[in-house]
């Protein structure tokens, strides 16, 4: 261990091939090949009004989801209560906007977050003082939170006509083309994303996931980071869960019922590995969007949408497979060069 | 670590002086704990449920969670090595398509279930070699093949069912044992718990995934063989969720691609409120049994008293975090209880 080389801050030539190798380069081409194809085969996919807004609109909720799984994720935890933190949160909003139909809309995305926050301040005291695995305590809590759902909500729905029009038309506004929902899905993606790469507090998520053991030695506060991670999900499925009901208009019980598959799933595909310490929300997005893009492509290119979940467990595969044989090649290479040293 | 590596026969005394006898082991365990509840949760029912302690009321409640007993007989061994398998619902979902997709095109039952077990054994065996052989993690692996199993199934049949099957075959599964109310099947549940229970706790087979749940390097230097001992065990699972995909389509007459969806979820609750750890390592099967058999209890008696769903996956939510943390507060209780009483052999 005495000879490690000493590495210099990469120059520009190494920092675009560093780009154009890395995950979220590969996951945004396939997406752009996908919708190329789709596009080639039927032109409105892409150039129509309707289709260029779905295409960016449609995966906007499920890529806000994942981008708090994927904190979660690198951190070294997972959260399946997403899912039904999006649907209460959902159905909370709606019975805000029954009770108080005057309720101001940027009131109601405060109270959707900080609900979200809370319920995933509930899993993240549970795991983090607990000191209970992450799976068990969040599948624990997908049922009781879908319970509560259930339990509040029963048959009942409440419809767009329930809805202030200015909140609903947020579902619809759309800015230089381009809708409302997923320029906030961007600005969000766009502060984690920072965070996460260049303070402080966001390369402890980072060094948690990698070795929890010694980022404690090393005197990193394991329990609040974990607490925090677990808020940020429950956060960002709440700040879903509004966008939900913007853009859908109508909430029953069962909203979000599986985001928390898709979720992991996006993450995954996006290059975040599931035992932590690496990837990045930027590719947690990319994988959502890539994820439910094949969705809408596949009855296009003639596939009977029956086969989409098939398509989306082979991408799962591939996407780990990949990651796996990568890894093991850049650790083959650090042998080589540490030998040659 | 204690030195007790010379085995000389006053430290194998002091051992055993400081371990716990033999009968509080068995009597204050986890699966005690959980097999008193479902005492004391049945006992209630009956005394307060109409119509609960009743040969029909048992027959349904066991027709009910036969699939979730059959899957959680492999899922405890899986979670012990420290896996895990989130691909059984759909694998449930699939077999049952098999079986209802030969059915439709007239093949005779006992083919079908060939057929099912087959498809249940590779897709075991594909999880099992994503997981041993590229070295993948479990968690992930199953994720995927959840979704592609599922795909798999509604691929096949869209959204038709299959509602037709030899009458023979579907008589029989819903057959019960004279006037007891106890199902049929569940003759072959007992028969397959005393297998899983024999490979589990009295062979050396077993004692190997024990040793792989606690640490799979000191099992590999001791000889067991890892990657093998869990492709087994992935596609044990495999199996056991064609068994339910079987059951599924002759017992509810309807082969689905979306039968099951959500049954991981589930099996893996029921296994771990059994006392099956998450990290793996620790586990049996009457806490295993004892478990599914205390989630089907409570919902069929909140079902009686018109107690909806809801409220049963809530109690079940609940109980499945209270019973990892009440774990977890336990063994730290222990930790401090036992760390001075410790220390003198530590130095000896």
């Amino acid at each position: 261990m005495t000879t490690v080389p000493v590495t210099s801050t990469p120059g520009i030539g190494a920092r675009l091939a560093g780009l154009a190798r890395s995950r979220e380069t590969g996951i945004f081409l396939a997406l752009a090949l996908v919708i190329v194809a789709t596009t080639l085969k039927n032109p409105d996919f892409l150039f129509s009004a309707d289709g260029w807004r779905n295409l960016l609109l449609n995966p906007s909720i499920v890529a806000v989801v994942a981008i708090g799984q994927a904190v979660v994720i690198i951190s070294r935890n997972v959260d399946l209560s997403v899912g039904s933190i999006v649907g209460l949160t959902a159905y909370l909003v709606g019975s805000l906007f029954l009770a108080f139909p005057q309720i101001p809309v940027p009131l109601v995305f405060v109270i959707g977050v900080v609900f979200g926050g809370l319920l995933g301040a509930v899993n993240g005291a549970l795991v983090a003082f607990g000191r209970v695995p992450a799976m068990v305590i969040t599948l624990g809590t997908l049922y009781a939170f879908r319970g509560i759902n259930v339990w509040w909500t029963g048959s009942k729905r409440i419809n767009a006509s329930d809805m202030p029009d200015g909140f609903l038309d947020l579902g619809t506004q759309q800015f230089l083309t381009i809708p409302v929902l997923t320029i906030l899905a961007v600005v969000i993606l766009v502060v984690v994303a920072w965070y996460m790469a260049n303070t402080r507090g966001g390369r402890e998520f980072y060094a948690i996931g990698s070795d929890p053991d010694a980022a404690e030695l090393y005197g990193l506060a394991k329990t609040r980071r974990v607490l925090m991670a677990f808020v940020a999900s429950g956060a960002a499925s709440g700040l879903a869960g509004v966008l939900y009901t913007a853009r859908y208009g109508t909430v029953n019980s069962q909203v979000g019922d599986g985001f928390e598959l898709q979720a992991i799933g996006a993450a995954v595909i996006g290059g975040v590995a599931i035992v932590g310490g690496s990837g990045t929300v930027l590719g947690a997005v990319f994988g959502a969007y890539l994820l439910l893009t094949i969705n809408s492509a596949l009855p296009v290119l003639g596939i009977p949408d029956f086969w989409q979940r098939a398509v989306v467990g082979v991408l799962i595969l591939g996407a780990i497979v990949l990651d796996r044989v990568l890894a093991q090649r850049q650790s083959r290479r650090l042998h080589e060069e540490r030998s040659a040293a | 670590m204690t030195t007790l590596t010379s085995g000389s026969p006053d430290t194998e005394r002091s051992y055993a002086e400081y371990g716990r006898p033999a009968w509080r082991r068995i009597l204050f365990s986890r699966e005690m704990a959980i097999i008193a509840l479902l005492v004391v949760v049945v006992i209630a029912a009956s005394l307060r449920v109409p119509k609960f302690a009743t040969p029909v009321t048992l027959g349904y409640l066991l027709f009910d969670i036969t699939p979730l007993l059959f899957i959680a007989l492999a899922m405890a061994p899986v979670m012990i090595t420290g896996d895990i398998d989130l691909s059984v619902g759909s694998m449930v979902g699939l077999t049952s398509v098999v079986v209802g997709l030969c059915s439709a095109s007239a093949l005779p039952i006992p083919v079908a279930i060939v057929l099912a077990l087959v498809v249940g054994a590779i897709g075991g065996a594909a999880n099992g070699l994503l997981v041993t052989r590229v070295g993948l993690p479990a968690l992930a692996v199953t994720i995927g093949t959840l979704a592609l199993y599922r795909g798999i199934a509604v691929g096949l049949l869209g959204t038709t069912a299959v509602t037709q099957f030899d009458k023979w075959w579907t008589t029989l599964v819903k057959a019960r044992i004279g006037s007891t109310g106890i199902p049929v099947v569940v003759i072959l549940f007992v028969v397959l718990l005393a297998a899983f229970v024999l490979m589990l706790h009295f062979t050396p087979f077993g004692r190997g995934i024990f040793a792989i749940g606690l640490s799979k390097d000191a099992a590999s230097f001791s000889g067991v063989h890892v990657n093998r001992t869990r492709l087994v065990l992935f596609i044990l699972s495999g199996l056991m969720s064609a068994l339910a995909g079987i059951y599924y389509a002759l017992y509810y007459n309807s082969a689905r691609g979306d039968n099951a969806t959500g049954l991981e979820l589930q099996v893996i609750a029921a296994v771990v409120l059994g006392g099956v750890s998450v990290w793996g390592g620790r586990g049996a099967l009457h806490g295993v049994v004892a478990g599914v058999l205390l989630i089907g209890v409570l919902s069929k008696a909140l079902q009686l008293v018109n107690v909806t769903s809801d409220v049963v996956s809530i109690i079940t939510g609940a109980l499945l975090v209270l019973s990892v943390i009440a774990g977890s507060v336990v063994s730290w209780a222990q930790s401090r209880r036992v760390r001075p009483a410790a220390a003198p052999a530590k130095t000896s």
